[in-house]
């Protein structure tokens, strides 16, 4: 059992790919995400200041905001800029005074306010109403935050189904569960090195992503490190259940690729791992909340962003045993062992 | 003492009639060969006798147990080499032993075992870089993990150069010196004759002749076996009579790339054949003779070649 467990676990690690998808994938992922959804302000906008005259008196005064940064240009240039997205408004200073935009834009709805406010107080117009700004930047209200916890679910749920998925149709194609069965080994000792050999790698996966995530984003488990500890063993064995129930009938890797698509897009997609699964209709929510990566997602936010206790968390928590306990009761029973 | 014994075993699979009624008994202490072409039904038999195969009729006793009612028992006591088994590439030898090891209760210590199938050196290699006949040896040091009594081996030296080939037949001689019982399948004649005590030859799912392999060759009624073609190719239906009435021919069997002899007294024999041919003006292409075989055996009995079916 001990040996199975360890065989299992350097047959990973000496898969360099293996080991890059499993812990250096979501790393990246996470790098890349969070620095395109980085929290430093909003940025600047980039408005184009139509060529004409008074063009230089109108940039001074919109570059003297510090949200607007602002370019005299040409007429063929600023048409161009503005179709690319390069500048979000282009000021044409006539009287009365144009502004061309897209107004499916965000950003250029964003330009136009700002735009149009200095230049009316640069012609004198005065606020009514005192108003005082209190921005969210407080960590744990970034999209960073919602994402690491989001990112480990999914990891948990690739790195099963693959880890498990792969080896065991290999082990199938190669002959190699034929020859186990001609050993005295024990079946049920087999399906559990697998979940064993999980629980290790696991540790390693949780480290790496929670640690990069705080180290890089200041992401911080907010709930204890026992309850996060708690959640993830329970996700891991549920996704490893997963794993050998996808596994127990292929015999080849093609077969059991497809299965495991089959089985992960619509988890990735809509379980909220990158985003809010409410922005689903209504209707699909009691679905998605049922699916075990949604509730394991939830579980991991719930500690990670609200500092939760796992007790509070009964519900996902049953709904990802319950998957677990299901697949792996069905795989061991429906499990082709030649 | 029995080591294998089995009655009227039957496999299908689907239409096709795997193992037709086949019964054997092999006694311990003995090397026993199952022989035949491919497509014969020797892999089928012997993973029914492993107890991976569930017959679809007839009975099993290895070493005095059923599979029914002592499976643990068995497996600890059997080890198997599984003809198309790839063990994991990535893990040592002394690691897939090793886990090899652990699962019999009793066994042999792993430098005994990297001694016996002479892989010392390669104690640290990944199997993924060991050549075949390494890779056999391996396999076949994970079926004696175990120290069994008895070793099924299904056709352990096939695709093996020469000298891997001997190496292996040297592993399964010691391991029968020390006392264990042996059943291999294998498609070269040579090998059963070297290693085997006694053979079965198997063709289309059923055994068509049971002996020690001096006794199969000798009931040829000859030791020898003359092949020889003409330049004209076909050869005249007269001539073949007269052969058959030649002293010393005990059979002859034309085909399409000649005709082949089998005679009692070569040196007697040859120089009629010879002076026949001469006496006929007629012109040979190929000449060849050789101690019959175990192939001359199987050719005989189905009127095959054993190694183009």
């Amino acid at each position: 059992m001990y040996q199975l467990a360890l065989s299992r676990m350097r047959e990973f690690y000496r898969e360099p790919e293996a080991v890059f998808w499993v812990f250096g994938f979501p790393i990246v992922l996470a790098f890349a995400l969070g620095l395109a959804f980085r929290n430093t302000g909003p940025g600047k906008l980039h408005v184009g200041v139509l060529a004409g005259p008074g063009d230089s008196a109108v940039a001074v005064v919109l570059d003297s905001s510090p949200r607007l940064d602002a370019t005299v240009l040409d007429s063929a240039t600023a048409r161009l800029r503005l179709r690319t997205g390069r500048v979000a408004l282009i000021v044409i200073p006539r009287d009365p005074v144009i502004y061309r935009y897209d107004s499916t834009r965000t950003e250029s709805g964003l330009a136009r306010l700002e735009v149009d406010e200095v230049l009316q107080r640069s012609r004198g117009r005065k606020d009514l109403v005192a108003v005082r700004d209190d921005r969210a930047v407080a960590p744990g209200s970034r999209y960073i935050d919602f994402l690491i916890p989001g990112l480990l679910g999914m990891n948990l749920l690739g790195s099963g189904i693959w880890g498990v998925g792969f080896s065991v149709v290999q082990a199938r194609q190669r002959k190699l569960l034929k020859r186990y069965m001609a050993t005295p080994m024990r079946r049920s000792h087999y399906l559990l090195s697998f979940i064993l050999s999980r629980l290790v790698f696991l540790i390693v996966e949780v480290v790496a992503l929670v640690g990069f995530g705080w180290l890089l984003f200041g992401v911080a488990v907010r709930g204890s490190f026992a309850s996060l500890a708690g959640i993830t063993i329970l996700g891991s064995f549920s996704f490893a259940g997963l794993g050998l129930l996808v596994a127990s009938r292929a015999k080849t890797i093609e077969g059991v690729s497809g299965l495991m698509n089959l089985v992960m897009l619509p988890m990735w997609i809509l379980s909220g791992t990158f985003f809010s699964y409410a922005r689903f209709p209504d209707a699909m929510i009691p679905f998605v909340k049922a699916l075990p990566l949604t509730a394991l997602n939830d579980a991991l936010r719930a500690v990670m962003i609200d500092g939760a206790a796992i007790t509070g968390l009964g519900m996902p928590l049953a709904i990802v045993a319950a998957w677990g306990a299901a697949s792996f009761v069905i795989a061991l029973k429906i499990f082709r062992w030649r | 003492m029995i080591g294998v014994c089995c009655t009227n075993l039957v496999k299908r699979y689907g239409d096709v009639v795997a193992v037709n009624g086949l019964s054997l008994r092999v006694s311990r202490g003995e090397c026993f060969g199952l022989l035949g072409p491919n497509g014969a039904g020797k892999t089928t038999t012997i993973e029914i006798l492993e107890g991976l195969l569930e017959p679809d009729a007839g009975e099993v006793e290895i070493l005095g147990l059923t599979w029914q009612d002592h499976e643990r028992e068995l497996r600890q006591r059997i080890g198997v080499q599984l003809q198309e088994t790839q063990l994991g590439d990535k893990l040592s030898v002394e690691e897939t032993l090793r886990l090899f090891r652990s699962f019999y209760h009793r066994g042999r210590t792993l430098d005994e075992l990297l001694r016996i199938v002479e892989l010392e050196s390669k104690r640290h290699s990944w199997v993924g870089k060991l050549s075949g006949g390494q890779k056999q040896r391996l396999a076949v040091a994970c079926a004696l993990a175990g120290d069994p009594d008895l070793l099924f081996l299904d056709e352990p030296t096939t695709g093996l150069d020469p000298q891997s080939r001997r190496q292996l037949w040297e592993i399964i001689r010691r391991f029968r010196a020390a006392g264990g019982t042996v059943l291999l399948t294998t498609h070269y004649m040579e090998e059963a004759e070297r290693l085997c005590d006694r053979v079965a030859i198997m063709d289309h799912g059923k055994i068509i002749a049971l002996g020690t392999p001096k006794e199969l060759i000798a009931s040829l009624g000859a030791d020898h076996v003359v092949d020889f073609a003409l330049t004209e190719g076909g050869i005249p239906q007269d001539l073949v009579e007269i052969l058959r009435q030649m002293g010393g021919v005990t059979a002859v069997r034309t085909g399409s790339d000649g005709v082949s002899l089998t005679v009692v007294e070569l040196h007697r024999a040859l120089p009629a054949l010879l002076a026949l041919l001469q006496q006929r003006g007629v012109e040979l292409s190929l000449l060849t003779t050789h101690h019959a075989s175990l192939d001359d055996v199987f050719v005989a009995l189905t009127g095959r070649q054993l190694r183009d079916t």
